[in-house]
């Protein structure tokens, strides 16, 4: 190792942590944005509690919902957000290829799951129970709409990472944005779990 | 065919959209005149490009917060203007004569009132204020995310350019500030004014959201080494209380919005009378937002008097520490009073105690901030100069307001007085008395700091008066109506109810502070053309405390030539005091580069804004993309900052403090 002056590696040390503070700045700012999403969702869920038996002689959620449809949906934005995590570890360990692999399973599983979601709107739709029907209708169509609009959000951010990365490479500043879409991704995650409990799962059993 | 081809690419946009009398083309042409007026000056000036590359590209928060205050005070003449009009037609408009607005028009001019001067006026002025002193007071070069902060103010511009637009084609709201369904649902509004109201605050919300994070980053990742949170200035810790309000509140808003224009574009129902909608869920949502919006704008004011109160008596600020607290009291406090804004929906007794007894006790985080301004001023040497003239009307002012609020916070009392001009004279008392005038106190205190000369001193305390009295005389009359009856939006009333001379004086009373607002713009020209008399040399005019006075006036872009040292509170008094010089060597320093893109995504979104009220579908797509295109544009772009050398910034600095002039 060759011999480097105090002043040298002071100067190396300041660099190196003005760039974690900033990587840190915008994974906080992320956090923070990702909070009021929350809220955002929460207002949603909101409504939909309020609305969910102002069904005005319109279907219930029983006669609408199956639960199987359901869990295959579940169950393809879960593996997807395991595939994601998979990205990023191989992102840390700046294995370009493997990263490109993971987010191309991770993007078909998130279509997977928009295509079953499109796919049980347009047959409610389709039966003549749209959002248009009742109360209750226009409050399920807008909460898990709006977490669809969020996945196609997503998808698209997700492909142009892709694009990015097999472009640039690894580099410090993708790692970062690999990072926060991950972070976005599994929050969709979460909002899905309590999407399907209190929508789906308390619908069909009747709470 | 033709109608089928106009209704593609003009959506419901036909002539009958042009105003439809003397009074509106009047306004509409006022409306058109200012832009053509402004770009004939540039292009006389040959200013275009001057414009260009030091103001619409600019990531600079204090070129932001520049533009930010230009737009808010602009908006505050039309808001003014909106006024003229609603007081000449109450003075008026009594028994057989109608006045000189028909009740719709009036509707849409005091709907207009109130959303312009909450969300382009208020707000603009307080994301102004962030802009220009929170990154000098932490002692950062800037703010955590410059290209957002810059997009942020481009969407509240598109925001504000929506409202006005709809002067010219089509109408605006007719439903009062808040628009509450069913009146603002597409049955009983079925022109596109509830349209314009719900995009243009969608996009300036937005707008306010993202500019809402930032600075909650701003503040808690980039104070200057060794200022740790207790030893910020007040002002920031307001800052910080507003930003925790507008991240968790405006999402509430967004929502809000978004739920009432499905109801009305796309038929669902939420908030319709039939279908299963529920109405008083709309009023719920959006006072969910609406009362943490009213601290939103009140913290950063109570921080600028904190901060004026403190320099002009020239001693510390008393109870620091219970002044954290009562903001952080006031920030969790303010979510759980909402419901006192609808006393009478008839939520039962035990609801309305519980947000009556809630709204009682924010009135004491409140007080304990009025006596902690007070015991500073308690044997300090005070300076009468005018932001403390602002501090002194403002404690009377919103001593008297707070407590008709606590009056109206009592449900039985509210019975009587909800929606009465008792409660417009309340909430003008908090939001001129309160936020506005410490507006004005920040604008007087700070103007040196941005401009490098100060205001004139003897225009400022006129304009002091003008609005103090005409304040008084324009809304105590406001209380003893709502005692009467007289209800809030109106327009026309009987002769017999003896209310005309009420308003008369009321009408008076909004002239003087008009003459006020006339000496007010005196002042900045006057200033301005004899700022050769008034230049602020030292960086420091008025002794004080935090760290922006430690800079030069104007402030270089840079802000700090070298990182400020800070151990305790009041770091550059405390700097001052005992005389510390800062020795050590010039850094290389990151600055943001111009970019154009923050400005082209909000256009995208003004451009979707327009196209959703109209209908006009292919407008819509092509502003979404714009929008969505930039963004992907800018993210790719990995080299957003340029460098500028430490001796640059060595030169600079020497140039800069060695007083030279401009």
């Amino acid at each position: 190792m060759s011999e480097i002056s105090p002043a040298l590696r002071l100067a190396r040390t300041n660099k190196l942590i003005a760039k974690y503070d900033k990587e840190s700045k915008t994974i906080f700012g992320f956090w923070v944005y990702l909070m009021t999403d929350c809220v955002l969702f929460a207002s949603l869920f909101a409504t939909f509690a309020v609305l969910r038996h102002n069904t005005f002689g319109g279907p219930t959620a029983a006669d609408l919902f199956s639960l199987p449809y359901v869990l295959a949906e579940t169950l393809a934005l879960l593996t997807s957000s395991f595939t994601c995590g998979l990205a990023v570890l191989s992102a840390q360990q700046r294995h370009k290829n493997r990263v490109v692999f993971w987010f191309a399973v991770t993007f078909l599983l998130g279509a997977t799951f928009l295509a079953l979601e499109i796919n049980e709107f347009h047959k409610f739709v389709a039966m003549g129970d749209s959002w248009r029907r009742s109360g209750f209708l226009s409050s399920y169509f807008t909460l898990v709409g709006t977490h669809g609009l969020h996945i196609t959000i997503g998808l698209l951010w997700m492909a142009v990472m892709v694009a990015f990365v097999i472009k640039r490479g690894i580099t410090d500043g993708t790692l970062k944005r690999i990072r926060m879409l991950s972070l976005f991704w599994h929050f969709l995650d979460v909002v899905w779990i309590f999407i399907f409990t209190i929508v789906y799962l308390f619908g069909v059993i009747k709470v | 065919m033709m109608h089928v081809f106009a209704n593609f690419w003009l959506g419901k946009l036909n002539l009958q959209a042009l105003p439809p009398n003397a009074i509106q083309w009047f306004g509409a042409l006022l409306m058109i005149s200012v832009p053509i007026g402004l770009a004939v000056f540039l292009t006389v000036t040959k200013r275009w490009k001057w414009l260009y590359k030091e103001w619409l590209t600019t990531q600079d928060p204090k070129k932001i917060g520049v533009m930010y205050i230009i737009v808010a005070v602009a908006m505050l003449l039309r808001g003014a203007a909106d006024v003229a009009l609603i007081k000449t037609q109450q003075s008026i408009s009594v028994g057989h004569s109608m006045g000189i607005l028909s009740s719709s028009h009036f509707q849409q001019i005091v709907t207009a009132h109130g959303t312009i001067m909450i969300f382009f006026v208020a707000m603009g002025l307080m994301f102004g204020l962030f802009n220009l002193i929170v990154p000098l007071q932490i002692g950062a070069r800037d703010v955590a995310f410059p290209f957002l902060n810059a997009t942020s103010f481009w969407l509240f511009f598109s925001g504000m350019v929506l409202v006005n637009l709809s002067l010219i084609l089509g109408d605006f709201a007719a439903t009062g500030w808040l628009a509450y369904p069913p009146l603002s649902e597409l049955r009983y509004s079925p022109t596109v004014g509830v349209d314009y109201w719900i995009w243009s605050l969608e996009i300036a919300g937005v707008g306010s959201l993202l500019s809402g994070i930032n600075f909650l980053v701003t503040i808690l990742k980039m104070r200057v080494k060794g200022m740790n949170l207790m030893k910020m200035p007040m002002f920031c810790w307001s800052v910080l209380g507003s930003t925790l309000l507008i991240a968790f509140a405006f999402p509430i808003l967004t929502v809000c919005l978004t739920l009432l224009a499905l109801d009305r574009d796309i038929g669902t129902h939420f908030f319709t009378a039939g279908g299963g909608g529920n109405m008083m869920m709309y009023v719920n949502l959006i006072w969910a937002w609406g009362h943490p919006e009213v601290y939103i704008l009140v913290l950063p004011a109570f921080g600028v008097y904190s901060e004026v109160v403190a320099t002009f008596s020239r001693k510390r600020l008393f109870g620091y520490t219970s002044m954290v607290w009562a903001i952080m009291a006031i920030v969790l406090l303010s979510f759980i009073v909402w419901l006192h804004h609808f006393f009478t929906m008839g939520a039962g007794s035990d609801v309305n105690a519980f947000f009556g007894i809630m709204t009682m006790i924010i009135a004491i985080p409140t007080g304990v901030k009025i006596f902690n301004w007070l015991f500073t001023m308690y044997r300090g040497k005070i300076r009468l100069e005018s932001p403390m003239l602002w501090f002194i009307g403002f404690v009377v002012l919103f001593t008297i307001g707070g407590m008709a609020g606590v009056m109206m916070a009592v449900p039985p009392i509210d019975f009587q007085l909800h929606n009465s001009l008792f409660l417009i004279a309340h909430f003008h008392m908090m939001i001129v008395g309160g936020v506005l005038f410490a507006d004005f106190a920040a604008i007087t205190y700070w103007f040196p700091k941005i401009f490098g000369f100060r205001l004139n001193e003897r225009l400022g305390r006129i304009a002091f008066w003008c609005w103090l009295i005409g304040f008084l005389l324009s809304f105590i009359p406001l209380y003893i109506l709502g005692f009467m009856g007289a209800t809030r939006r109106l327009d026309h009333y009987a002769a017999g109810l003896g209310w005309q001379q009420l308003f008369i004086v009321s009408a008076i009373g909004a002239a003087v502070i008009g003459i006020g607002v006339g000496v007010q713009i005196l002042q900045l020209v006057y200033s301005y053309f004899s700022r050769r008399n008034n230049l602020d040399l030292s960086g420091d005019p008025w002794d004080g405390r935090s760290l922006e006075w430690s800079t030069p006036s104007p402030v270089p872009f840079y802000n700090f030539a070298k990182t400020p040292h800070v151990t305790e509170r009041d770091a550059f008094w405390v700097a001052k005091r005992h005389n510390l010089k800062d020795t050590r060597p010039y850094e290389d320093i990151e600055i943001p580069k111009n970019t154009p893109l923050a400005m082209i995504i909000a256009a995208g979104a003004l451009a979707f804004g327009f196209a959703v009220v109209w209908h006009i579908w292919w407008l819509a797509v092509i502003g979404l993309l714009t929008s969505v295109v930039s963004l992907i544009v800018r993210s790719m772009d990995e080299h957003t900052e340029r460098i500028i050398k430490a001796e640059e910034i060595e030169r600079l600095d020497k140039l800069y403090s060695g007083g030279l002039s401009r």
